[in-house]
């Protein structure tokens, strides 16, 4: 039993099935007082349904949950929260309605009484300060007026924040998928501070880098279970993506032989000047190239995707589009999925004329092209007539992917669509898009990784809603880019 | 078999023809059998009315959630006026009268419409208001109306074939191509996907707005419809025509399977809801209830059955 | 570091002033109405006045504080007025004859009431056809009670409703206290916050813990007593009963919520904004049409054309903040 002191968390042969899908297939994993462990996994592999059940907010089919050497009952999400365990996950968890004071009330229901708003208030702020000093957040700010960073970073904030329970494990889920390099890298140094303090952290990112550079120990997920967990410094890159599947990591060096100049000769598709451009700089994207859009998250990027694509329809000043224009969301939840209808009609929404035969629409036909897509961009489904809530995330978002490459739109926006989306599934989708590039395709991609960003043709990087800096292929590289992020370097 | 009973009764609509059926059931078992046929008869011609706005209201309640037609006995008080002064008991004229209550019907449907999208009001509000004000005019308009219909008219929304009315073959008929329209064009898929999510909708590309414009425009016009038939059934026009068809067309929808959420629609369920509102006043007729009974039992029977049928399985 | 500050400090400026815009909303729609009923008629804007213009506005006020509740929790009450006449009618007659058998059914009222909020939520029903159902309930059982109007309202009630305090009207008094409490039960305590967050993030109140049944039972049991509130209120001013009495509270209840810059998903509600709705649509439902001399047939016109007028013009002037 002196083993039970150590560890604050472990889980034996947890087993949880939704339906015919098994999530996870009998899972050991134990997480040490002061330890920080990352997660990683394939898309499926089992991550957040295994965050769930640690959570408390699913229940296990099998298996036995030991926190701080007792095993459970009846485990449930308060029952968590009692014994210290915290967790953030990907879908925000704010009330966009309540202030932040109110919405860390929400969290504490000790919080009453008398003064309730201003203790809610000072404990929120006050561990903002601690994590990301110069956040810029007041306690009486709605959380709907907050931008997706901000609310990201209350929420992380709030799970760390103690008013009379303890907070001994926090779970990180994506944590820093809608926050800024910047930002990102404050959560991680505080992660760090917090876990040599002894607060425990499951920290699941699929940026591997985070992954090697601040966890302890690392776990490998693969089809529901634990497939390797070892000290951080026995992995690399190399040896995690071959643990989660064995995809490969080639794509790195491909095409680089393809001369940029050659593709400015091709007919011009999208000009738009952002609204706040100072010095009349445009973007400008030709037929067959992948443009990329980058800097901090909230500076203009998504504002200009939305107005090219409104410019499809309409006309509209400062912006010039030759051909359909496809968007793909980065908020699939609320921007994307159709969540009573299937797959496949989810995939033909975008190409309904195309469907029809005569009046009406031929199933036929719309059952064929989901099968096409289905094999082209490998969603990983039985049916493509099942409904689409029982794809993974990562799966829901090829759908998105294939609803706009399978339009006529000759030019693709995406929104920053590969936010907590697992590595393999990327490099599938990476593929395709070069594949449909080098056949005529344009694609205008923001993204807020900057490892993607070598994936484009040339780049251009935005500060405070306009465009500061336009790199070419060769000169593409992380540096360069935060360079030309922040302020004070042009 | 048992295959065949476990996909019915998957089925959201089976349980509003099946209520129907029990209620018809216990009126027969009151009546010691008699008159079971003729009550079936009537209930069908009755069902039509319902049945005609329900599918328009149907269309705008699966645009999404907040979207209702509040508008609709308004209208169909209007429409029965102006049915009934432009055909002005000549049969000749039936069909431009009925073309004239339809126009009516559609401009209802615009001007709802226009307030919500130009002015931005919830269609709740919007639909009220104009509610109002077609109230009004339905007021002046009608002022002393006592124009009959047509007897020609009349008698057509009266003719039965072997026991079942004409009128409620041609409304099968319709509500059939609705449901095609619905699952089979691009029209009806722009709706399910807007009732689902419209944000999505506008970034998938569909258009958004002018569909929204057809769906109100097309209740109005089935509520202009309504008003005409209603009109030649009960052989006269006037302003409270339609007043009971505001609640009888929202929960034939709901108890038929269509989600007030949107995004889910039901045809048969209509149809099903219908039938069984219209029995269950049969029912309630027979047994000889009183008024206030008969609007207790009324409404406790609608909460059951929805708290029976239960409400959308909650999404991840 | 200083790049980031600079944003941050724009965006609540201009955050604060869209939010101080959306809550001068509703005084805005008042003060339009009173200008309008001033010009038409300067001796109404006077004691007597006021007090007879804004008769039926505690009635109405607290079936909009009701609808309100219901409406934070992204519900609808469309039984709201039939609940008031059924109201009405005990009141008129259990509770004078027999006062203790007519608190018990009042409390049985609000008892259902709670019980349809914890229905609603354990089955995931539509509010909108659970309420439609209720209405006819509510009806039908004041029919029962009462098939033609009559009744009488108990004296200390009437009493009350008939108080006369010196320099403010007791309708405009009572406003007052009607959106005072509303304000401070739900925008001030902590467990408001949590009523209002299920109707903002159900999920996540659910995750921290807070039981949504509860939650909801307990904007329905709200309403439920304000509804009680509302028909004892009126029958106080009215003094005899009717089962139809309260119809058009439905609808009234429903506009005075969104008037005063309430939403109907999201939690989003304003309690003192619904009471200066409620103000603004009693001085326009009747009184303000009778200054303008619109014809009787013309009058229920007016009711809607001043709904659609007053809501333009609130889009109109919040156009520069949401886009939704």
């Amino acid at each position: 039993m002196a083993v039970a002191g150590r560890n604050i968390v472990t889980l034996d042969g947890v087993e949880k099935s939704f339906g015919a899908v098994r999530a996870l297939d009998g899972v050991s994993l134990t997480v040490a007082r002061g330890e920080c462990v990352g997660l990683v996994g394939h898309n499926g592999a089992g991550k957040s349904t295994l965050m769930h059940v640690l959570a408390g907010t699913a229940a296990p089919d099998k298996g036995r949950i030991i926190i701080a050497g007792v095993a459970q009952q009846g485990y449930s999400a308060g029952r968590a929260k009692d014994l210290g365990v915290r967790c953030v996950f990907q879908e925000l968890s704010l009330c966009p309605n309540l202030t932040v004071a109110e919405n860390a009330r929400v969290f504490h229901p000790a919080l009453r009484g008398f003064n309730w708003r201003h203790k809610a208030g000072n404990l929120i702020i006050d561990k903002l300060d601690e994590i990301f000093p110069g956040h810029g957040i007041a306690a009486s700010d709605l959380a709907q007026d907050l931008s997706i960073g901000r609310r990201q970073m209350v929420e992380v904030a709030r799970a760390f924040t103690v008013s009379d329970r303890p907070a001994d494990l926090v779970i990180l889920d994506e944590p820093t998928s809608s926050l800024d390099t910047h930002t990102a890298g404050q959560l991680l140094a505080f992660s760090r501070r917090s876990v040599a303090r002894g607060v425990s952290c499951i920290f699941i990112s699929h940026i591997l880098a985070e992954v090697l550079r601040n966890c302890d120990r690392i776990a490998v997920m693969r089809d529901g279970k634990v497939v390797v967990a070892d000290q951080a410094g026995a992995f690399d890159r190399d040896r995690l993506i071959a643990a989660m599947g064995g995809v490969e990591n080639r794509e790195r060096g491909a095409d680089n032989s393809t001369a940029t100049t050659s593709l400015s000769q091709a007919p011009m598709r999208v000009r738009a000047l952002p609204a706040r451009q100072t010095n009349g700089v445009e973007l400008m994207a030709h037929e067959g190239e992948v443009i990329g859009l980058a800097g901090l998250s909230g500076h203009g990027q998504t504002d200009l995707l939305l107005a090219i694509f409104s410019a499809s329809t309409r006309r509209r000043a400062g912006v010039e589009v030759a051909a359909p224009v496809a968007l793909v969301a980065g908020d699939r939840q609320s921007d994307g999925i159709f969540p009573q209808w299937s797959i496949a009609e989810n995939v033909g929404v975008r190409s309904l004329s195309k469907l029809r035969e005569g009046l009406l629409i031929s199933r036929r036909r719309e059952d064929a092209l989901a099968n096409t897509w289905r094999d082209k961009i490998k969603i990983r489904t039985p049916d493509m007539r099942n409904n689409i809530l029982s794809l993974s995330g990562g799966n829901q978002q090829k759908t998105l992917f294939a609803r706009a490459l399978a339009s006529d739109a000759a030019i693709v926006l995406m929104d920053d669509p590969m936010r907590g989306v697992d590595f393999g599934t990327k490099l599938e989708v990476y593929a395709l898009i070069r594949e449909e590039a080098r056949a005529g395709r344009t694609f205008l991609w923001y993204t807020t990784e900057t490892d993607e960003l070598k994936n484009c043709d040339h780049v251009y990087v935005f500060r405070d809603g306009e465009i500061v800096a336009d790199l070419t292929r060769n000169e593409i590289s992380e540096e360069r880019v935060i360079q030309s992020s922040f302020a004070g370097t042009q | 078999m048992t295959d065949t009973v476990a996909r019915l009764a998957g089925k959201p609509w089976i349980w509003s023809f099946v209520g129907a059926g029990l209620v018809w059931l216990a009126a027969i078992a009151f009546t010691g059998g008699y008159g079971g046929g003729g009550m079936l008869t009537a209930a069908l011609s009755l069902s039509v009315f319902t049945v005609v706005v329900g599918v328009g209201q149907m269309f705008v309640i699966t645009l999404g959630p907040g979207n209702v037609d509040l508008s609709l006995p308004a209208n169909i008080g209007l429409a029965s006026a102006v049915a009934m002064k432009v055909m002005g008991g000549d049969d000749r004229l039936v069909a431009v009268g009925l073309f004239a209550a339809l126009a009516s019907g559609v401009c209802v449907g615009v001007a709802n419409y226009l307030l919500i999208w130009a002015l931005r009001i919830p269609p709740i509000i919007a639909t009220l208001s104009a509610s109002f004000i077609i109230q009004s005019i339905d007021i002046s308009y009608g002022r002393g109306l006592q124009i009959k219909p047509p007897p020609g008219f009349a008698d057509f929304t009266n003719i039965q074939i072997i026991g079942v009315p004409l009128i409620a073959l041609l409304t099968a008929l319709f509500t059939l191509g609705a449901g095609i329209a619905l699952h089979r064009t691009v029209y009806g898929r722009s709706v399910l996907a807007i009732g689902q999510n419209i944000r999505a909708a506008r970034l998938a590309g569909l258009k958004v707005e002018p569909i929204r414009f057809l769906t109100y425009s097309i209740c109005g016009a089935l509520g202009g419809l309504d008003g005409a038939l209603l009109a030649g059934y009960f052989r006269g026009a006037n302003v409270d025509i339609g007043n009971e068809y505001l609640l009888a067309s929202i929960a034939v929808v709901v108890i038929g399977g269509t989600s007030v959420a949107g995004g889910k629609a039901n045809i048969p369920g209509v149809w099903g809801g219908a039938l069984f509102l219209v029995l269950l006043l049969t029912m309630l007729n027979t047994f000889g209830v009183s008024a206030g009974l008969r609007l207790l039992l009324t409404g406790a029977i609608i909460v059951a059955v929805i708290t029976a049928a239960g409400g959308q399985k909650a999404t991840r | 570091m200083t790049a980031i500050a600079q944003p941050a400090l724009r965006e609540s400026a201009g955050v604060n002033l869209r939010r101080l815009l959306r809550a001068l909303l509703p005084a805005l729609s008042l003060t339009l109405v009173l200008a309008a009923i001033a010009y038409l008629n300067p001796r109404a804007i006077s004691y007597f006045g006021f007090n007879l213009m804004l008769n039926l506005a505690v009635p109405i006020a607290l079936a909009t504080m009701a609808q309100m509740f219901v409406i934070a929790g992204n519900d609808l009450d469309l039984s709201i007025g039939t609940f008031v006449g059924f109201v009405c009618c005990i009141t008129a007659t259990w509770l004078r004859e027999t006062p203790l058998v007519g608190v018990l059914v009042l409390l049985g009222c609000i008892g259902v009431y709670a019980a349809l909020g914890a229905l609603i939520y354990l089955r995931n029903l539509p509010s909108i056809v659970v309420t439609l159902g209720m209405s006819f309930v509510w009806q039908g059982l004041a029919i029962l009670l009462l098939p033609k109007p009559g009744g009488n309202a108990p004296d200390w009630l009437q009493a009350i409703m008939g108080v006369k305090p010196p320099i403010v009207p007791f309708p405009i008094l009572a406003a007052v206290a009607i959106a005072a409490v509303g304000y401070f039960g739900l925008m001030r305590t902590s467990y408001g916050a949590i009523l209002r967050g299920a109707g903002g993030n159900a999920l996540a109140i659910d995750r921290a813990g807070w039981s949504l049944l509860k939650a909801k039972a307990a904007l329905f049991a709200l309403t439920g007593v304000f509804g009680v509130l509302s028909g004892m209120a009126l029958v106080g001013i009215t003094t005899s009963a009717d089962a139809n009495i309260g119809n058009g509270y439905t609808l009234l209840s429903i506009a005075g919520v969104i008037l005063g810059g309430g939403e109907f998903v999201g939690g989003r509600v304003s309690p003192i904004g619904a009471v200066i709705g409620a103000l603004t649509l009693a001085l326009a439902a009747s009184p303000l049409l009778t200054f303008m001399r619109i014809p009787p047939d013309w009058q229920v016109a007016a009711n809607g054309a001043i709904l659609v007028i007053v809501l333009a013009a609130r889009i109109l002037i919040s156009q520069k903040g949401s886009d939704q």
